[in-house]
């Protein structure tokens, strides 16, 4: 758990953020909302819902950019006294409804931001690029977090999905480049992503190394010999080492032609149907078979797990290193998924990001997606802004996930417990 | 606010190193510290580590050699001319990695080869002998500083990765006084540096009292702040209002003002300078906290057993603080010896790998201020015979890296060396310094 026990720390954490945190942080939401947003917008501003050459088109829509502001901000500040009012016991809430609400203020805060954003501008902006390229850029993030989750859940802290990630981008690179075959290059990437896991598990379990040394060790392991690698044989044999194809988005059809949502779901690449299965899969796996119940034991209790005759250490490696394989996949992604060629720290810090997403994600699948997600969203959002020639802060924005995961961490947000055990060596007594 | 016990100094055992639970007698002398770690097998393991990767490293620079790769090609017909091949580009590695690190003979002759011993000297030609090991200084100097930044809150328990971060909090704070202010010479340099300890302990503070205050794991708020942190330099160097040198469009900031450079040892012709002296006064100062005060036995002895320190009436959450926020402070030192020693401005590059390198250095240096330096002059010599190491023999410089990563895995996991070279069990706790408290501890 990242909240250390001890009496002094919760009550700290309680009065420090306090229960009005939450009304006071969509206060201040709804007031940038109309202060900042709503009094700099000009003109209207046009969303765009069709990609190039659908076959079905959607019409554009153009608001007011001003009054949508003001109007989101509004509705903003209703929700927060709705939030005061229960905070005070006035009214009662649910626990969903207190989430739809955090949703919808978000949503709200983006469309105004948007609008500000596309105020007066000649070219509309197109919602679905912004949505499939935001599910385009999280495929790392949502798979190394998917990563981050089994290994944490079993008890071992993973902070090589870095490395993961650029060592299944470098293998995913090399193998396309040489045998031709996209899939090889896949399973390739997978099987480094493995490699290092494999690595983790020896080292964590076998001779218990302190797992973040661990983690950041083998990061640097794979970031000096892809780098070296890179130069010294990447380099020089470019066209036969460093030149791989890439996949192509498959289409499904039916559910691909379905407005908006079809080309933002179902119009991608394999990675992003892999994620899919691979996010069912987990959230299935971890919390209705056998195998996510023992998974969760070796990560809360190894000792209880122990007695009852699950095999902790052998459970561990296993867990490590299947999980490795998705990450592997995740860095595949970077080379035949997307850009193609291998470059240098291609991944970039995502590893990071991912074990950040986890971690706000409250150690669950979908939760550590829905982070992801978000991170990926502002880079996407960043990445649109500037092409359209938006007076904002690009640096600033980029770190806004950074701050919000440590506002999350610090418990002012919400509370995040992880595995018990996690990051402890079992010793067989 | 935290409700703490209140601040009492540790009342049951007398205060003071003499009573050092640890058992470590880090107040002995250096000679019984020395004789303790023989017999514990830590200079054997270390030696054996830093073998083992010299090993690895030498096969990884052999086999990707285009020539000794077209070599091994022709085995079957030529196998000592490959074997021989192979040899020669892992020793030619090395020895360029020596000679651009240590000591270059050739320079010598091209010292002696001169009319004169003084024009040789006003030539350079004295200064080029000694140019390797005075980039060797300049290397390790931010090492070094980086590497006590990770190492002394290791001693207090704490992961600090965010070295990164507190690299770039000191390094904004030593560019900014250095180009935007005029002070005289000494004080100008003095106040840079006060500077940019001031930035980086800034954020080395926020870690600890984040942890103090919520419980949030360093780690994750370390890394978290090294990514806010190189956005926010990037921001800051984006904009000319801020740091962005005016009238120009690269992320770049006003040169620092000569006043503001710290002074050179060794002449003109050698880049060594006084910030090598800040990183040993540093190490010096990390010592003498950790072992001669009440602050520095609590650190450690929080590092221990954090739950014996709070029974003991130890402060433990503004131990965490002081303990990042000295930590940043040195990070920040390290950002001073770069920016006012060797680079002269602020760039969206500046902070190079440090934060990373730093935490091969704590390990390697096995958390203990004399070890990070010794740990500090070994990586500092490595990346500053790089360069010639390239030039000379076609390995990539990235290969540094490599040998670091490798030397730290094998120095962390003494059970594997003693396995693949049947070195007997250590006697005492040993090297395993490193091992796992968890997560959660």
């Amino acid at each position: 758990m990242l909240l250390t026990p001890g009496p002094s720390v919760g009550a700290g954490a309680a009065h420090w953020g306090g229960r009005f945190a939450a009304p006071i942080t969509y206060v201040v939401f709804g007031l940038v909302n109309i202060l900042v947003f709503g009094v700099h917008s000009h003109h209207d501003a046009t969303f765009s819902f069709t990609p190039e050459f659908a076959k079905v088109s959607v019409p554009n829509l153009t608001l007011a950019a001003a009054v949508t502001c003001y109007v989101c901000g509004a509705i903003t500040l209703v929700l927060a006294v709705v939030r005061l009012l229960d905070v005070l016991g006035i009214i009662r809430l649910g626990r969903v409804w207190r989430r739809v609400i955090v949703g919808v203020v978000l949503f709200l805060f983006i469309i105004a931001l948007l609008a500000w954003a596309d105020g007066g501008q000649s070219i509309p902006f197109n919602v679905v690029n912004l949505l499939s390229g935001t599910l385009d850029v999280s495929i790392p993030i949502m798979l190394g977090a998917l990563t981050g989750v089994i290994c944490s859940t079993s008890g071992v802290v993973n902070i090589a999905i870095e490395g993961q990630l650029l060592l299944g981008a470098f293998c995913a690179a090399i193998a396309t480049s040489v045998t031709g075959s996209l899939w090889l290059g896949l399973v390739c990437g997978a099987l480094a992503g493995s490699l290092v896991a494999v690595l983790l598990a020896l080292f964590a379990i076998a001779y218990r190394v302190d797992q973040i040394v661990l983690g950041v060790v083998l990061n640097t392991l794979v970031l000096g010999l892809t780098g070296y690698l890179y130069n010294a044989i990447m380099v020089p044999y470019g066209n036969t080492l460093n030149n791989p194809n890439t996949f192509n988005p498959i289409k499904i059809p039916g559910l691909g032609d379905i407005p908006i949502i079809g080309p933002v779901f179902f119009d991608a690449t394999i990675f992003l149907y892999i994620t899919y299965v691979l996010l069912a899969g987990i959230q299935i796996g971890l919390f209705r078979t056998r195998w996510g119940l023992r998974t969760r034991a070796i990560g809360e209790h190894p000792v209880a797990a122990d007695t009852v005759g699950i095999r902790v250490l052998s459970l561990r490696y296993r867990n490590v290193i299947l999980a490795g394989l998705i990450a592997g996949i995740g860095g595949a992604y970077f080379t035949v998924g997307s850009v193609g060629s291998f470059g240098p720290d291609m991944s970039s810090g995502e590893g990071y990001i991912a074990l950040a997403a986890m971690i706000f994600g409250r150690y669950t699948p979908f939760g550590a997606i829905g982070a992801a997600l978000l991170f990926g969203f502002t880079t996407q959002l960043q990445s649109i802004l500037s092409s359209i020639n938006v007076p904002i802060q690009s640096n600033l924005l980029l770190l806004t996930p950074y701050v919000v995961t440590i506002v999350v961490v610090a418990g002012l947000v919400g509370k995040v417990r992880g595995p018990r055990a996690e990051g402890v060596p079992y010793v067989k007594s | 606010m935290t409700a703490p016990p209140p601040a009492t100094e540790p009342p049951a055992t007398p205060p003071g190193p003499t009573e050092n639970d640890t058992q470590e007698s880090k107040h002995s002398p250096f000679g019984q510290i020395l004789l303790q770690a023989i017999q514990e097998n830590t200079v054997t393991i270390t030696v054996l580590a830093l073998l083992s990767a010299a090993i690895i490293g030498g096969l990884l620079a052999a086999f990707t050699n285009t020539g000794v790769l077209h070599a091994w090609g022709d085995f079957f017909s030529a196998p000592g001319n490959a074997i021989a091949q192979a040899w020669d580009v892992a020793a030619g590695t090395y020895v360029a990695l020596f000679q651009g690190s240590v000591f270059n003979p050739h320079t010598v002759s091209a010292l002696f080869q001169q009319a004169s011993f003084s024009t040789a000297v006003h030539d350079g030609f004295l200064s080029a002998v000694f140019n390797p090991l005075s980039e060797t200084a300049v290397q390790a100097t931010p090492l070094i500083l980086t590497g006590l930044a990770v190492a002394l809150p290791y001693q207090a328990g704490l992961f600090n990765i965010g070295g990164q971060s507190q690299f770039i909090g000191g390094a904004i704070m030593a560019a900014w006084l250095g180009y935007a202010y005029n002070m005289p010479f000494f004080v100008h340099v003095v106040v840079c540096v006060i500077g940019a300890f001031a930035g980086g302990a800034a954020l080395g503070w926020l870690a600890g009292e984040l942890k103090a205050r919520t419980g949030a794991h360093e780690v994750i708020t370390t890394i978290m702040l090294n990514y806010v942190m190189l956005y926010f330099l990037a921001y800051v160097l984006s904009s000319h209002s801020l740091m962005q040198a005016p009238g120009g469009s690269n992320a770049i900031t006003l040169p620092i003002t000569s006043n503001a450079h710290l002074p050179l040892l060794a002449g003109t012709h050698l880049r060594i300078n006084a910030g090598f002296l800040i990183a040993l006064a540093a190490a010096l100062a990390v010592w003498w906290l950790l072992n001669r005060t009440t602050t520095g036995f609590e650190f450690r002895s929080i590092g221990s057993n954090t739950s014996a320190s709070r029974v003991a009436g130890m402060n433990v959450e503004r131990n965490w603080a002081l303990v990042m926020t000295i930590g940043g402070g040195l990070a920040g030192l390290a950002a001073a010896s770069v920016i006012l020693g060797t680079d002269f401005t602020l760039n969206p590059q500046s902070y190079g790998t440090y934060g990373i390198d730093a935490i091969t250095v704590a390990l390697l240096g096995l958390g203990r201020p004399g070890g990070v330096v010794l740990a500090g002059l070994l990586f500092g010599a490595l990346h500053a015979g790089s360069p010639a190491m390239q030039t000379a023999t076609g390995t990539p410089v990235q290969i540094v890296q490599v040998l670091q990563a490798l030397i730290v895995l094998f120095v962390a996991a003494p059970p594997l060396v003693r396995t693949i070279y049947r070195v007997r069990a250590a006697r005492a706790r040993g090297v395993s310094t490193t091992m796992s408290k968890g997560w959660n501890a």
